[in-house]
């Protein structure tokens, strides 16, 4: 296998790049990643992945800050002496090269004899389930085999860090399940530190030991997970990953940990301050995901009333119109016999606990 | 065989497609063709006594042969240059802004936007004797008696090369575009500098380009009667050149169309190397 563990730490240290052009497509980010770590690259398209990629392999000079491998300020160094793998999105496979001679390119470069080469090509080829192929050209694999020689290409070279521009976006859903997880094992046999750049949150989720949620440029939550998925720290983050409800209303009280807020739909709730601290009379933004909130018998929460409801499999989903005419989702997990609710029926939502209500100051 | 006359109506339909130009080329190339090659098939002027007379004189002829390889190498020398100065020229037409692109575009078509002539003269008058590069080179210093540039084989390699860049340059360019520029980061990330990257990636890639300029512009640069002519002066002879004085001034035709034949020949073979090279690189390229 690729030897011993070969993870090595990553800083991206304040980095700001602006194109010639003016774009202005990162702004300070700041990543400490630990050796061996998986990160997910979160964002919209636009929002500066492929550019934080491109400065850390070292095709793209940033403005300003600094980028760190292991000990090693790396940014004097061209991308071909930092040891940096990559795996493009369209796999960029030498068309004209052999599966062997793909794999075996980098080696090559490096001098390593012909006989070792092909010794050692075969034995990636092997690691990544394709030992048949070594004579093929690329054209005649599928996507995902493809996909694969990118990643032994890539590997052979013994990265100090693994570089993933939305890997996965070509593959059908099924393909790409299996080369996540080929990804992953692939990762944890290795130890190699890897940074994953996706627009896809669920892949994100899945295969990150923390995920770095960016937006126009700009970080704006790194943390795990389910920091990222149950501690949201901007309205941003929230709405972007997973699917949510937001409410608009009017902070009654608040501390440090806990504000009561009284929403236009018509009810005060207990919502967890989720970006910072909250002034009493202002606005906010509470954010109640669907799987986050309850029907409720009695007089607490708010009203509404259904307008659909669709079973999803596992889940039925209502569609509930609140007091102040905005819509409203609920996620139902599907026990028993979950009641089917009549459209038009009048029926009360509180969230579930108010931890998993978040509360943002509003920016109009 | 349920589809067999459908298939049948497709195909003579595209043959009738086809009618008006194949009986252009009938009757304007096939025919010409073969009455130039019943001409060389006659031993005397007269066009009275059958053989392989021409040919055998050509073929034997040490002349001749002189004027056939020096044709071949003057080609030869012309797509070298175009290749070398053209290949940067593409290259750099890839890697630069919508803008810049403009401008190369059309300094690249430049030559084939004014005549031959108007060309071929302005090569006289910067590289005669008291042409511009004699005069700078004189008024610097650097020389004291002029040097002979016009009526000499560089002259003639310079001028050519300006004229037939174009069909060079295009199909390169065209070669480069479709090369995924992710390939080059692809290799330098693997560790490879830049002149590994380009013998073994951007080269191999944009070899179906290089063989379709090379093919272009040796074609073009053997026949280009005028600029040869001009340029190289009564002192160089090319085949065009002897080509026409054997059949206007001689009136030789008979010998005149045997020269034809096997210029024809000679073109067409090295023509076909050209494209068998080609066709081997076929498997590169692609998407
Ligand atoms: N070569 C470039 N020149 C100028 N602007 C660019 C260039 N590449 C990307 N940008 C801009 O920088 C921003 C970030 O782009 P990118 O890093 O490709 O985003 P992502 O990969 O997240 O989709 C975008 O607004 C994009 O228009
Ligand atoms: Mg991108």
């Amino acid at each position: 296998m690729v030897d011993a563990p070969s993870g090595r730490s990553l800083v991206v240290d304040a980095v700001t790049h602006r194109y010639p052009s003016g774009a202005l497509a990162v702004e300070n980010i700041n990543l400490d990643i630990k050796g061996g770590e998986i990160i997910a690259l979160l964002g919209p398209s636009g929002c500066g992945k492929t550019t934080l990629l491109r400065i850390i392999a070292g095709f793209i000079a940033q403005t300003q800050g600094r980028i760190i491998i292991g000990d090693d300020i790396v940014d004097a160094l061209p991308p071909n002496k930092r040891a940096v793998g990559i795996v493009f999105q369209n796999y960029a496979l030498f068309p004209h090269l052999s599966i062997s001679e793909n794999v075996a390119y980098g080696l090559a470069a490096r001098g390593i004899d012909k006989a070792s080469r092909q010794r050692e090509a075969q034995r990636l080829l092997e690691l990544v389930q394709l030992p048949a192929m070594a004579e093929r050209l690329p054209r005649q694999l599928s996507g995902g085999q493809q996909q694969r020689v990118a990643l032994a290409r890539a590997l052979a070279i013994k990265p100090s860090i693994l570089l993933l521009d939305e890997p996965f976006a070509a593959l059908d859903k099924n393909l790409r399940l299996d080369m996540q997880i080929e990804v992953k094992r692939l990762q944890r046999v290795s130890g190699i530190t890897t940074l994953i750049v996706t627009h896809d949150q669920e892949e994100a989720l899945s295969m990150a030991d923390r995920v770095a949620v960016l937006s126009h440029g700009k970080l704006e939550q790194f943390g795990s997970p389910s920091d990222v998925y149950d501690r949201p720290q901007t309205l941003f983050v929230n709405t972007f990953v997973g699917s949510t409800n937001r409410m608009p209303g009017i902070v009654v009280s608040a501390d440090r940990t806990a504000a009561k807020v009284r929403l236009d739909a018509g009810a005060e709730i207990i919502a967890r301050p989720a970006g910072g601290a909250l002034s009493e009379g202002g606005r906010v933004t509470v954010c109640i995901r669907p799987e986050h909130l309850q029907f409720v018998g009695d007089e607490t929460g708010f009203a509404g009333v259904v307008g659909m409801s669709l079973p999803l499999g596992a889940t039925v989903v209502h569609e509930v119109t609140t007091a102040d005419g905005s819509g409203v989702k609920v996620s139902q997990a599907r026990i028993g016999e979950t009641r089917a609710l009549e459209s038009g029926a009048a029926v009360r939502l509180a969230p579930l606990a108010p931890s998993l209500a978040n509360a943002f100051p509003a920016t109009l | 065989m349920g589809a067999a006359p459908a298939a049948r109506d497709v195909t003579s339909y595209g043959m009738g497609l086809a009618a008006p130009l194949a009986l252009f080329f009938l009757v304007f190339f096939v025919a010409p063709l073969l009455q130039l090659f019943w001409l060389s098939l006659h031993n005397d002027t007269a066009g009275l006594h059958w053989g392989l007379g021409q040919y055998l004189h050509f073929l034997t002829d040490p002349f001749s042969l002189g004027v056939l390889g020096s044709t071949l190498l003057l080609g030869a020398e012309v797509t070298a240059v175009c290749l070398v100065l053209g290949f940067p020229i593409a290259w750099l037409y890839q890697r630069v802004g919508p803008k810049l692109q403009t401008v190369i575009i059309l300094i690249v078509l430049l030559p084939l936007l004014t005549s031959v002539v108007v060309r071929t003269f302005a090569w006289i008058v910067i590289l005669g004797r008291q042409g511009i590069i004699n005069a700078t080179l004189q008024s610097l210093g650097l020389i004291d008696t002029p040097l002979k540039l016009l009526y000499t084989q560089f002259g003639v390699v310079i001028a050519l090369a300006q004229v037939q860049m174009p069909l060079m340059t295009l199909p390169l360019i065209t070669a480069l575009g479709r090369i995924d520029p992710n390939l080059d980061d692809a290799s330098c990330s693997l560790g490879a500098g830049s002149w590994r990257t380009f013998f073994r990636i951007l080269l191999p890639l944009s070899l179906p380009g290089i063989i379709a300029g090379c093919t272009l512009t040796y074609a073009a640069a053997i026949t280009a009667f005028i600029t040869q002519s001009l340029i190289g002066g009564g002192q160089m002879l090319f085949m065009p050149m002897y080509l026409y004085q054997q059949a206007s001034t001689l009136q030789n035709w008979p010998f005149a169309a045997a020269i034809s034949i096997i210029f024809l020949l000679a073109v067409l073979a090295v023509v076909s190397v050209f494209t068998t090279l080609g066709r081997m690189s076929r498997g590169y390229g692609g998407a």
